[in-house]
């Protein structure tokens, strides 16, 4: 029981960081209709900017804003640059300048710090504390439980309660048709882009510290996991991206301590190929237009 | 002559021209052209996947994993089984065994390649036909991720250090003539030739046009009678036979096969070779599998030539940084990839 206990609240704290990174996908898809595979590169090179900084400063603080920063100008340049002058019709262009994008940006990075893991060091202790008697969670984990529930709430106000979010929406859902009512749809795909990449580059930040350390692929299994979950919960769906976050967290946990770590992908993939057979486009996913 | 015919005749010949050819290069360029064939075989497959139904899969690496696999397990168990009714046979007659007795272990080993690859390309496909883009893309990075974890939970497979493919020496009759290199590209080219001929012939024919028509437009094809999921699955589990025999290649001339060699980034590599060729074009993909084997090794060439400390980071990342800014270019300059510069055939 205690183990399960603990297990199910490991879960949760490494769900919270998968969620917050699926839901980083799920802007920049609603945005522009593209996956973007380059997201876990460009979230590593916001952490390394992070990590310099707060080498550079001594305060963690800062390096999470020069983090998040660094993400939403990668953001901004990635779709000025490259990923404006793809072809539309389609989604397979943009998702394999995506996958070049991944290329450059981890070679680069490898090239420029070298290939080996640096540790981080987590701004808050990683024992975990007791509850009643019973290992739960790390102050580590409350503080990303927190950090991510905040900034998801954040979220959830900006796209839902102010003028940018509705802007943003409407951009995303009919183009055209909010040109013709003075939504700056242009605008509106980059603020898609950068909101999407600072929130990766912030998810990646939390992830750092429990993992290995810092390496131009230490976000590739968040990535992969990630898109699995945004996958799950439907593309288009926020909340489908934070409960399926959740529940894969939870998943992975429970094999990682029942049966061994090395299973956990293995039932990841096995989720995502259940839930795509039930359900191709996702649980959450809007309904398409009829085909045929 | 038919269509079929020629293709088959041209087929045949430009094989023979690259077996004539690897009597020109030293063992080392051999090693990398059985390499390359073998890659080319997956990139085949791919490109038609990609290029013909517009399904694109991130994981052909495992495919390929299969097909080495599925060599590797069906070979060894039946050298296994014919070294234990005939161990004195073959101690008998010298370290070697005869032409027949890795004959039989080959073809077990092909056949088992084709079934692996061939069974999890059928369960790709039937997932892939109710999946569109990205959820299809999603799926098979997941597929690629779990390969190690594969491999470590069934046992079968070896873990990590994955398993040995019995070694295919040269047969008797050519032994003073050739090296076992060359040997090896023969064997890679010829099952290369024997993978991708079929490609060619599917694509130029009525399967073909029922791949491009689901691709164009799926309700006007469903209108025309053709049954979408139906060409999809098709599609993709000839994309992964293909595959599978280039596996089964790769595991005959590195005698190992093992999940660190089919990891994510090789993966996308193969991704890399179809675009880089040109989507849907065998002439780009046989391009793009050899930039994708030489490439690498040149980049690793030019930074020995560099100060030691500069060398250790740019290995392997030079290689990376060069195939990122070329698929990102291809993509956005020249869609047709550098099958644009191929001699184009009327049929094509």
């Amino acid at each position: 029981m205690d183990t399960l206990v603990f297990l199910v609240a490991a879960g949760l704290a490494r769900g919270s960081v998968l969620a917050l990174f699926a839901i980083s996908l799920v802007i920049v898809w609603r945005a522009a209709r593209v996956v973007n595979f380059a997201q876990a590169a460009m979230a590593v090179v916001g952490v390394y900017a992070g990590f310099a900084l707060t080498a550079a400063t001594g305060s963690y603080w800062l390096g999470v804003a020069g983090a998040v920063l660094t993400g939403a100008l990668l953001g901004v340049l990635a779709e000025r640059g490259p990923l404006r002058l793809v072809p539309r019709d389609n989604p397979l262009p943009g998702m394999i300048v995506a996958i070049g994008l991944v290329m450059v940006l981890q070679a680069g990075l490898a090239i420029a710090f070298g290939a080996a893991h640096r540790p981080v060091p987590a701004p808050f202790p990683q024992r975990p504390l007791s509850l009643g008697g019973v290992p739960v969670l790390s102050p580590y984990d409350l503080f990303t439980l927190a950090t991510a529930a905040v900034v998801m709430a954040g979220l959830a106000w900006m796209f839902g309660r102010t003028s940018l979010g509705l802007q943003l929406r409407a951009a995303a859902f009919a183009p055209e048709t909010s040109r013709l009512l003075g939504v700056r749809v242009g605008r509106m795909v980059t603020i898609g882009w950068a909101v999407s990449v600072a929130v990766a580059a912030l998810a990646g930040l939390l992830l750092v510290p429990t993992e290995l350390g810092l390496s131009p692929h230490a976000a590739d299994i968040l990535f992969v996991q990630a898109f699995a979950v945004a996958v799950i919960g439907g593309l288009d769906s926020p909340p489908g991206a934070l409960l399926a976050g959740l529940g894969v967290g939870i998943l992975t946990s429970l094999v990682t301590g029942y049966v061994t770590a090395a299973a956990a992908p293995l039932a990841v993939l096995g989720l995502l190929t259940a839930v795509l057979l039930v359900r191709p486009a996702g649980l959450f996913a809007a309904r398409e237009a009829r085909t045929a | 002559m038919s269509t079929r015919t020629r293709t088959l005749v041209r087929a045949s010949l430009v094989t023979l021209v690259v077996i004539a050819a690897t009597f020109g290069l030293d063992p080392f360029r051999n090693f990398q052209l059985a390499t390359a064939a073998a890659v080319f075989a997956a990139v085949a497959g791919l490109t038609v996947l990609v290029g013909l139904t517009g399904q694109l899969s991130l994981g052909h690496a495992v495919l390929m994993a299969a097909g080495g696999y599925g060599y590797a397990i069906a070979s060894s168990s039946v050298v296994a089984m014919t070294s234990d009714d005939g161990a004195a046979a073959v101690t008998g007659s010298g370290a070697s065994p005869g032409a027949a007795g890795t004959l039989l272990p080959f073809l077990a080993g092909l056949a088992g390649a084709v079934v692996v690859a061939g069974v999890l390309g059928l369960l790709l496909g039937l997932a892939a036909a109710r999946l569109r883009g990205p959820y299809l893309a999603g799926l098979t990075l997941a597929l690629v991720i779990a390969l190690s974890s594969a491999a470590s939970v069934i046992g079968p497979l070896g873990g990590d250090q994955g398993r040995a493919a019995p070694f295919l020496p040269v047969p008797g009759a050519l032994a003073a003539l050739i090296a076992v290199e060359q040997w090896h590209a023969w064997i890679a080219v010829t099952l290369a030739a024997c993978a991708v001929t079929p490609l060619l012939i599917l694509r130029a024919g009525r399967a073909g046009l029922r791949m491009r028509a689901v691709h164009d437009d799926e309700t006007a094809a469903r209108l025309a009678g053709i049954d979408p999921g139906r060409v999809k699955a098709g599609a993709f589990t000839a994309s992964a036979l293909s595959a599978g025999t280039g596996g089964a290649a790769l595991a005959i001339v590195t005698q190992n096969v093992s999940p660190g060699a089919y990891g994510l980034g090789f993966s996308l590599l193969l991704v890399v070779a179809a675009v880089v060729g040109g989507l849907g074009s065998l002439g780009g993909a046989a391009i793009g599998s050899v930039l994708v084997v030489t490439l690498p090794w040149a980049a690793d060439q030019l930074a020995g030539t560099l100060p030691a400390d500069l060398t250790a980071r740019l290995d392997g990342n030079l290689a990376l940084l060069l195939f990122g800014v070329v698929v990102i270019a291809v993509t956005l300059a020249a869609p047709g990839g550098l099958a644009r510069f191929l001699p184009r055939s009327r049929h094509a």
